[in-house]
């Protein structure tokens, strides 16, 4: 039971840093902002990694295989596109 | 041991994620925020690949090769289609969510009834119900943004549907609780599919009587929503790393549909069940005013005595993609002495920041780009605005027209220049469907036509010699 109760405690810490950072990113680059963490939330790429890599059955499997498809995706295209756009950002 | 790597990885890609985006603050150290997410990414599926659990490497290989093969030709989107790119990827993250939950779902069921705590059980059915209504939510918004021609663009609204909509959430909530109290009876495997087929469905109606104008914050919405999809995933599958990733990316999507709408004055629940631009009437603000057409030489004319032109940007620059004709009117002004800034409205365009990336591309310095709050008391000594296809943003009938629906709305004050010069594509009204006065007021100067080729006209005014 306490398990569950730590687990509260990480993602109401976790929402209070990620408000106190996300605050003082620049107004420029929102965009961006928006595809990096994108990118990041993908990790739940490593939920579908254990369920399309485990001993499962067939069919779980491939709903894995899809989900692990979906969050690579996310990274992939992110990732690569945040930097792109971050690249154009010049002073002068 | 490799249990052990498992929790110092999940512990570094949290640090490095945090890292990420706190280099985001300034754009001089934001793309070592990009590093830092892909070196977290990195250490974290490779220390879950590398757990004794994991068998089939084979068809890890194959998705994640599958997910290169479409990941990286959409990174490659021209900057304008960058909202729907990102409205697509909020849904591929949604489907992720949606599928691995229901994939422990059935896994739990076979394996036996201890894995369904009522703490467990609540979590995978709010992100099951997240997943799928984010996914279909943002293919909508996605489609729309495209202009897929079977999505309609403008608002579809029809008597009773906020009482639909709600009650379509309603039902897949009470049959949510319903699973979570009796996760294994007989009937619950029929419940769970009905549960994402109310999901499902629900996105796609939130989305339906959502226009243009809002694709902003609907946007940083569905982004909040991907990222408690993300977090209650966490949930389910007993992750810190996945719980605080998720919560992360529901945070910024939160901040930033926060700022969203407060630049539009309206609240969430106004965005999502107002059906913005439709309740409007089709009463004509200032009856007999005209607009009066200024020519390219003319308003070139203009610019060119200018000290100080301040353009504002919007929508119609991004159709058009206007934005390296306007980096070459800065040029040939800047070369002239001419002070040009650039006017950002946060919600100007289809997606938070949108216009920065746009003129970012065109390689006009960052320095240039000024936001609303930082213009709008500069603007009685600017000379010229120059407004490239914004509407809404700069509609003066903001400040006291009650009846209209862009009231309280914070605009940028192009009314108060000395002189504006307005750019647009059509003589109709904006994506909000409202009249702009802005465009008939005595010392304004229409340009009609696409914003690239009245830039363009613009510039050879400049470069050709005929003035100097």
């Amino acid at each position: 039971m306490s398990d569950y109760w730590s687990m509260l405690f990480v993602f109401v810490l976790a929402t209070f840093i990620g408000l106190g950072v996300i605050r003082r990113v620049s107004r420029l680059l929102y965009t961006p902002l928006m595809s990096l963490t994108n990118a990041i939330s993908a990790i739940a790429v490593v939920g579908s990694i254990v369920v399309v890599g485990a001993d499962y059955p067939t069919t779980i499997r491939i709903l894995g295989g899809v989900a692990l498809f979906a969050s690579m995706t996310n990274i992939v295209s992110g990732f690569l596109i945040t930097d792109r756009m971050l690249k154009m950002f010049k002073k002068q | 041991m490799t249990q052990a790597i498992g929790q110092f990885a999940a512990i570094a890609a949290t640090a490095l994620f945090i890292f990420a985006l706190y280099w985001m603050n300034d754009p001089k150290s934001a793309r070592r925020g990009v590093y830092a997410g892909v070196a977290g990414m990195t250490v974290a599926v490779l220390a879950t690949w590398i757990q004794p659990a994991i068998v089939h490497h084979g068809w890890i290989l194959l998705a994640i090769a599958a997910g290169f093969l479409v990941g990286v030709p959409l990174s490659r989107v021209p900057l304008t289609a960058v909202p729907q790119r990102t409205a697509l990827s909020h849904a591929f993250g949604g489907l992720a969510a949606g599928l691995v939950g229901t994939a422990e779902y059935y896994l739990w069921l076979r394996e036996g009834p201890e894995h369904f705590t009522i703490f467990r059980m609540s979590a995978l059915v709010i992100e099951v119900i997240l997943g799928f209504l984010t996914f279909t939510g943002s293919l909508m918004a996605a489609g729309k943004l495209q202009e897929v021609r079977w999505i309609p663009q403008r608002p579809v609204t029809y008597p009773g549907q906020n009482f639909v909509n709600l009650g379509v959430l309603a039902a897949a909530a009470v049959l949510g609780v319903m699973l979570v109290l009796h996760p294994t009876a007989s009937w619950a495997t029929t419940v769970f599919p009905i549960i994402i087929g109310l999901a499902v469905l629900f996105g796609v109606l939130l989305i339906i009587p959502i226009g243009g104008a809002d694709m902003p914050t609907v946007i940083s919405i569905l982004n909040s929503y991907a990222g408690l999809a993300a977090v209650a995933m966490g949930f389910v599958l007993d992750s810190k790393l996945l719980v605080t990733a998720g919560a992360l990316d529901g945070s910024s999507g939160l901040i930033l549909s926060i700022i969203m709408c407060r630049a539009m004055n309206r609240s969430f629940t106004n965005v999502l069940f107002g059906a913005f631009g439709t309740v409007q009437k089709t009463k004509a603000l200032g009856e007999q005013k005209v607009w009066k057409q200024e020519s390219p030489e003319g308003a070139a004319q203009l610019l060119e005595q200018a000290r100080l032109v301040v353009v504002i940007p919007g929508y119609g620059m991004a159709v058009a993609q206007a934005q390296h004709k306007v980096r070459e009117l800065y040029d040939q002004l800047t070369k002239r002495g001419v002070t040009v800034k650039f006017a950002i409205h946060p919600v100007a365009g289809r997606m938070p920041g949108h216009m920065n990336v746009l003129l970012a591309e065109a390689d006009i310095p960052y320095t240039a780009l000024v936001e609303m709050d930082e213009i709008n008391p500069e603007m009685p000594q600017c000379d010229v605005a120059l407004v490239i296809g914004a509407n809404d943003v700069v509609n003066p009938a903001a400040r006291y027209a009650k009846d209209s629906p862009i009231y309280g709305m914070p605009i940028i004050a192009a009314d108060k220049a000395r002189t504006v010069l307005a750019i647009k594509r059509t003589k109709n009204p904006g994506v909000a469907g409202i009249d702009n006065e802005l465009y008939v007021l005595d010392n304004t100067w229409m340009l009609f036509g696409d914003a690239k080729g009245v830039i363009g006209d613009l510039v050879k005014q400049f470069a050709g010699g005929g003035l100097h």
